[in-house]
This record gives structure tokens, C-alpha cells and sequence, in this order.
């Protein structure tokens, strides 16, 4: 029997198969193009100013159809947030109409926004939704930072774990906001649909909701589809993550103490083996052990 | 192989104690008299971080179970709420789901550590097949819980999984409904997947007491494979072992704590932030890495029957690893032969778990019956013929005489005894 050659032709078998992953990979040319986060990285943290803007776009604009239920207005004093002050967040709460009831009389009624309440939706029901929106349904907008990504495939994704690169949930929808362009030559675009470059099949229910100037920035930051698309991106983000500074903050500590107690056990696993090589009387001085097999 | 107790309780209470339940005799004995081999290397530390995980595990998940809300409407705004609100309970929550992935990564080690240095063979097969047991719990537990968080690939996950065993002829789908506890995958599904996501952590914290009883009996292998002869031949398990492991695990504490607080979402799937919709499959229902090579496994075969046949033997194959693999000698490193077969089952191991994670089209279906094939073969055919054509080089003596020969023992990354320090 002939090892060597049955090794070779397993070897060959298996390049054999492993060049067929390459040849089906992906192209990437629909790629969401990678921007640069502030919140990116183990360092990086939320840009207040940047997530007010966003906020600013969502209430302006999104908000008109999509929901954002997991979101509190008290979460908007929350520290690591957009930094507005409990005062600041209850006028925003304020501005909200939310469902309360049954009161005494057994009826539900209309009240002003209280800083406890969570985002009131923009339509009492999926169903409602629907049916003022041509039957298409706008995702709540909680955790759809996390909810989006992008497959690079090999070898962008082991990259990623080293690099710590995990902001393609915003990448996408900054990139999903500018990417309403013309279709391409012989694409047809289903009646109520429209095309954009970046959304998977590349039709899309949401007609282009932004335009440059719609939204009025007083920081002096240029009043761009991209500007926005960058800012409600991060403000996604956050409502996704409120978290995420706590989180960066305190795994730096975790891990300063990781390092320097992992030293310490090293250094002591280091003293201890080699007091039993200098002395070996340490391993002979224990009392005798039968084995079975010696 | 236990070491003679020599625990002589001191204060009166203990020598009290002693007389009614020598538990601190049985812990002396276990963990700090207990011989262990003095040439084991780093890749027998997966043990001891296999149980710092499990401890972790219950930890973690008791205290999230304390938030959690198993129903189908509330569950998924439920570990939201842990993530928001709970204090904390973004660690938690992110500790456990990573977690379980890390507790697959030492697993595999753990695994891998074994075929290469031949630990299944004679006197160790009821450890091994303790240990698939513990990997087959493990498997059934970290799916259960990945329904939980009830997103789409917790619920859809859930459907192709239960739907296998509808393969099943005859009875299949009773089984299937009995499973389910209706005729789809829904709030009774959810409920008893929590209740035995609870279960089966103690269930395997049992087996795992089997598992160190069983170990304790036969004594550890070691990279020689060469059995201990003598006391020159092993260190006690404290300080040597329980220092060599706690350095390992404070090691692999900073990898989780780098994915855990960093990179937290890196191993999940961006679709199981969305609620679970039966009425919308997504395009490509993934289960999680961990599973994915015995997932390719599953889609290499075209016919369902066959398909979840394999999948299945390809786990408990390894329970018949022990009789499998017909060669007297443990350890890799006096078999040339077999250390190649086995490094390429590794990588076929690998590629299957990358096909498993992408679309079954064109290449790749070929690919991954490539390494199927390999998969089996490798157990069915090379292993049993390896054993009796392979020729082996020479075993060392004794423990001590291959540490001695190398100059450095090899559990030791101290440098050779070159004047004492102190």
C-alpha cells in the first residue's frame, strides 16, 4: 500500500475543493463603502454634537414613518447619549402625543409625552402602517444599527476581529441613504419601488426621503444627504447601543487588569516550576504513589 | 491512579468533620495531591478553562433567567430590556452569548488536543465517551439557547433544526409535533426550549463530575502517551497544574474579554436583532459558527434521510474513535503518518465549517462533499488501516527520560537549571 501517493491524491482532491470556494467568492462592488466612525475602534466613543444632528434628522424625517419603541425619552439625558439635559428631554417628551388609559371612564386618551414614555410609534398598528403607506411596512428603527450588516467574506471578516471593525450596520444605512441612483441598463424597477444601489435585489419600498437643505443644521455643519445620512447613521447607532461607552469604558479596565493579573499568574507559574527543577527533592519529598502500568 | 490521601485534618473540627464526611480528604486527594503527568504541555489547560466556562455560563445565564420573558411576544423586547435597563445587563448578556461561543472554542481544543495525542485509547475509552456525551449537551444546550432571544435566526433556526428529525420514516412527523408542541414552531416550542436551556447546564455539570471521576481513575495522558512509572514521572496537581491552568485561562479571559466588550456582535448574526416573523423567511438561515461544519455536512447530501444521518453519525462517530483507530501508540508525535491525516482533517474540518456558512451553490456543494468524504473516511478507512501499516518511531522509556532528553521539560517554559535563582 502506497501512502505517499494516496496522501497526494487527498491533498489535490482537497486544493481541488478549496479552489472552488474561490472561484464561487461574492464580488463586492455593491459593498456599503466604509466611513469613519467617532465610535469606531476600542477607544472610540459617541460625538454628542453628532447624535443631536442625527436626532434632529430622525424626528424631522424618519420619524414621520418609522418607529423607534425601544427608545425612552429619558434615554436622551442618559450619559454616553446626546447629552441633553433631563429638562431639555422632557420638552422633546412634551412635543409627543402617547396613548394613555383606560382612564375612569374607560376610554383611551391623548396626553403629552411624559420623560418615562418610550417613542410613541407613528402608526397605532403595523396594519395602519400599511394601509397609509401603500401596503409597505417601515421597520422599527430600535436596533436596526445591529440589525444590518454586510458580508466581506474571506478575508475581510478575520480582519475585522483584529482590527475590532464592526460598524457596518451604520456604514449601510448611510450608504442605503445616498444610494438612490438610476437603475441600471434593463433593471425594472416594480411600480411603487425604487431603486437604490445598496438595498438587497435593489428595490426599495422607501421613496429618497432626504434631499440637501431639508433638514436645518445651526452648528454650521454642511446640510448634505451624506452629512445626514452620516449623522442619523451614528444617532441609529446609539439607539441601538446606548451602552456602547459604558461598555469601551469599562473594558479598558477589564482588560488593564486581565494583562496585569494574567503577569502575575505567569511569573508565579514561572517561580514555581522552576523551584522544582533546582530542587528536585520538592517532587521526591510527596508521599509514594502506586501506578498502575509502572 | 489516585495518590494515597495523606490529609491529616488538624483542627478538631475537621478531624470531626473527617469521621462523618471526608470531603476535605476527597478534595486533597483530587485536586491537590493528585499525580499529574510533568511533561504536559498548554494544550491541557482546555479542561480547566472548559469548567471556569461552565461556571460562567450558569452564572451569567441564572442571573439573565431572573429578566427573561419566554414568550413569543415579549421575549425578544425582554433582552432588550436586559440590554437598556437592566444594570449591567449588557455584560451579561454579551458574557453569555460569547460565552457559549468560547466555551466551543475550548471545547474543540479540547477535542483536537485528544485525537492528536491519542487520550480515546486504552484506558481512557469511557472518558472519551463521557466527553462526546458532554460535547452532544453542550450542542443541544447552546442551540436551545440561541432560540431564546427569539430573532429571526433564533426562530428559524429553530424550524430547519426540529424539521430534521421529520426525516425521520413513519414516525417522523409526530416526533416533529411532539417537539414542537403544535403544529409549528411557537409559544409552546419557545417554553420548553427555556425550561431545558435551564436543565441541561446541570445536566452536564453531572456528566462533568463522571467525566474527572472517570479521569481520575485512569490518570492523564500526556504528549509522550508513554504511561507514568514513578514519582520522578509527575508533579502533584497543586501549585504545578492549578497555576499552569490559571495562567491559560487568565489568557483566554483577555480573547473573550476582547470580543465581549469590543467586538460583542462579531459572532452573531445581524438577523436575530430582528423580531422573529413566520410569515418571512430570510434569504439565508445560518445556524451558529459552531455548528457549522456538521450544518455543511447536512447540505453536502442531497437526500434529507441520508443528509441527517450523516449529520448525526458525524458526531457520534467519535464515541467509536477508541476501536476506530487500530494503532497501540497514543501520541501523534511517533506517528508520522498519521499526524499528516490528521492535520488534514483538521483543515477539512475548517473548510466544512466555511461552506457551511455560505449559499449550497455551484462549487461549493462539491467542495463540501469533497470533505465530506474526507470526514468519514478518515475515521472509516485511514484510521483502522494507519494502525497496522504505519511504522511508528521509538517511544521514549519513561516520562522523565524524554523530558530529560530535550533538555528542557516540556511543561516547563522555564529555561534549563543553569545555577539557582535564590
Amino acid at each position: 500500500m502506497n501512502f505517499h501517493r494516496s496522501r497526494i491524491i487527498i491533498a489535490s482532491a482537497l486544493a481541488a475543493s478549496l479552489s472552488g470556494i474561490a472561484m464561487t467568492a461574492a464580488s463586492a462592488e455593491d459593498a456599503p463603502p466604509r466611513q469613519h466612525w467617532s465610535f469606531a475602534g476600542p477607544f472610540g466613543l459617541y460625538d454628542e454634537a453628532q447624535l443631536q444632528r442625527g436626532f434632529k434628522v430622525y424626528r424631522e424625517v424618519c420619524s414621520t414613518c418609522h418607529s423607534l419603541k425601544l427608545l425612552s425619552f429619558r434615554n436622551l439625558a442618559d450619559p454616553g447619549g446626546p447629552g441633553f439635559t433631563e429638562a431639555q428631554a422632557a420638552t422633546v417628551a412634551a412635543t409627543f402625543q402617547v396613548t394613555d388609559g383606560p382612564n375612569d371612564q374607560g376610554q383611551m386618551f391623548q396626553r403629552p409625552g411624559k420623560i418615562s414614555d418610550n417613542f410613541p410609534p407613528p402608526f397605532p398598528n403595523d396594519q395602519a402602517a400599511r394601509a397609509a403607506l401603500g401596503g409597505k411596512l417601515p421597520p422599527d428603527m430600535s436596533v436596526l444599527a445591529k440589525a444590518r450588516s454586510y458580508e466581506w467574506g474571506f478575508p475581510q471578516f478575520v480582519i475585522d476581529a483584529f482590527i475590532e471593525y464592526q460598524e457596518d450596520g451604520p456604514d449601510y444605512i448611510h450608504a442605503l441613504l445616498n444610494g438612490y441612483t438610476d437603475p441600471p441598463a434593463g433593471f425594472a424597477v416594480p411600480p411603487g419601488g425604487q431603486y437604490n444601489k445598496y438595498f438587497p435585489g435593489g428595490a426599495i419600498g422607501m421613496p429618497k426621503p432626504l434631499s440637501d437643505g431639508q433638514v436645518e443644521y445651526t452648528d454650521g455643519t454642511p446640510a448634505t444627504v451624506d452629512q445626514y445620512g452620516r449623522d442619523v447613521a451614528a444617532f441609529l447607532m446609539w439607539a441601538a447601543e446606548p451602552t456602547q461607552d459604558a461598555r469601551k469604558r469599562l473594558g479598558f479596565q477589564v482588560m488593564i487588569f486581565l494583562i496585569v493579573f494574567t503577569g502575575l499568574l505567569y511569573l508565579t507559574k514561572k517561580r514555581v516550576w522552576h523551584a522544582a527543577e533546582v530542587d528536585p527533592s520538592l517532587l521526591e519529598s510527596r508521599p509514594p504513589t502506586e501506578y498502575p502500568r509502572g | 491512579m489516585s495518590g494515597h490521601s495523606t490529609y491529616q485534618p488538624r483542627s478538631p473540627f475537621m478531624q470531626w468533620m473527617e469521621r462523618r464526611l471526608p470531603i476535605a480528604s476527597l478534595v486533597y486527594s483530587s485536586f491537590v495531591a493528585y499525580p499529574t503527568p510533568r511533561n504536559l504541555n498548554y494544550w491541557w489547560t482546555f479542561g480547566g478553562i472548559l469548567a471556569f466556562m461552565l461556571g460562567v455560563q450558569i452564572v451569567t445565564g441564572v442571573v439573565l433567567a431572573m429578566h427573561y420573558t419566554p414568550h413569543v411576544d415579549f421575549a425578544f423586547n425582554s433582552v432588550e430590556t436586559i440590554m437598556r435597563d437592566v444594570n449591567y445587563g449588557w455584560l451579561l448578556r454579551y458574557l453569555h452569548a460569547n460565552g457559549a461561543s468560547f466555551f466551543f472554542v475550548a471545547v474543540y481544543a479540547h477535542i483536537a488536543r485528544g485525537m492528536y495525542y491519542g487520550s480515546y485509547k486504552e484506558p481512557r475509552e469511557v472518558l472519551w465517551i463521557l466527553g462526546v456525551i458532554l460535547f452532544l449537551l453542550m450542542i443541544a444546550t447552546g442551540f436551545m439557547g440561541y432560540v431564546l432571544p427569539w430573532g429571526q435566526m433564533s426562530f428559524w433556526a429553530a424550524t430547519v433544526i426540529t424539521n430534521l428529525f421529520s426525516a425521520i420514516p413513519v414516525v417522523g412527523g409526530s416526533i416533529v409535533s411532539w417537539l414542537w408542541g403544535g403544529f409549528a414552531v411557537g409559544n409552546p416550542t419557545l417554553n420548553r426550549f427555556y425550561s431545558l436551556h435551564y436543565l441541561l447546564p446541570f445536566i452536564i455539570v453531572g456528566v462533568v463530575v463522571l467525566h474527572i471521576w472517570a479521569l481520575h481513575m485512569v490518570g492523564q495522558n500526556n504528549p509522550t502517551g508513554v504511561e507514568p512509572k514513578s514519582d520522578q514521572d509527575t508533579v502533584s496537581f497543586t501549585p504545578y497544574a492549578t497555576v499552569k491552568d490559571s495562567f491559560f485561562i487568565g489568557l483566554f479571559c483577555i480573547v473573550l474579554a476582547w470580543f465581549v466588550f469590543y467586538i460583542p456582535n462579531y459572532l452573531g448574526h445581524s438577523d436575530n436583532y430582528i423580531m422573529a416573523n413566520p410569515g418571512q423567511t430570510p434569504t439565508h438561515i445560518v445556524p451558529e459558527w459552531y455548528y457549522l461544519p456538521f450544518y455543511a455536512i447536512l447540505r453536502a447530501i442531497p437526500s434529507k434521510l441520508i443528509g441527517v444521518t450523516a449529520l448525526a453519525s458525524s458526531i457520534i462517530i467519535l464515541a467509536f474513535l477508541p476501536w476506530l483507530d487500530t494503532s497501540r501508540v497514543r501520541s501523534a508525535n511517533y506517528r508520522p503518518l498519521y499526524r499528516q491525516f490528521l492535520f488534514i482533517f483538521f483543515i477539512a474540518v475548517i473548510g466544512l465549517g466555511y461552506l457551511g456558512s455560505q449559499e449550497p451553490v455551484g462549487g461549493y456543494v462539491i467542495a463540501a462533499r469533497i470533505l465530506t468524504i474526507y470526514y468519514f473516511a478518515y475515521f472509516l478507512i485511514i484510521l483502522p488501516l494507519l494502525g497496522l501499516f504505519e511504522t511508528t518511531r521509538p517511544l521514549p522509556n519513561s516520562i522523565s527520560e524524554s523530558v530529560l532528553r530535550s533538555g528542557v521539560p516540556v511543561g516547563a517554559s522555564a529555561p534549563p537549571p543553569s545555577g539557582a535563582r535564590r
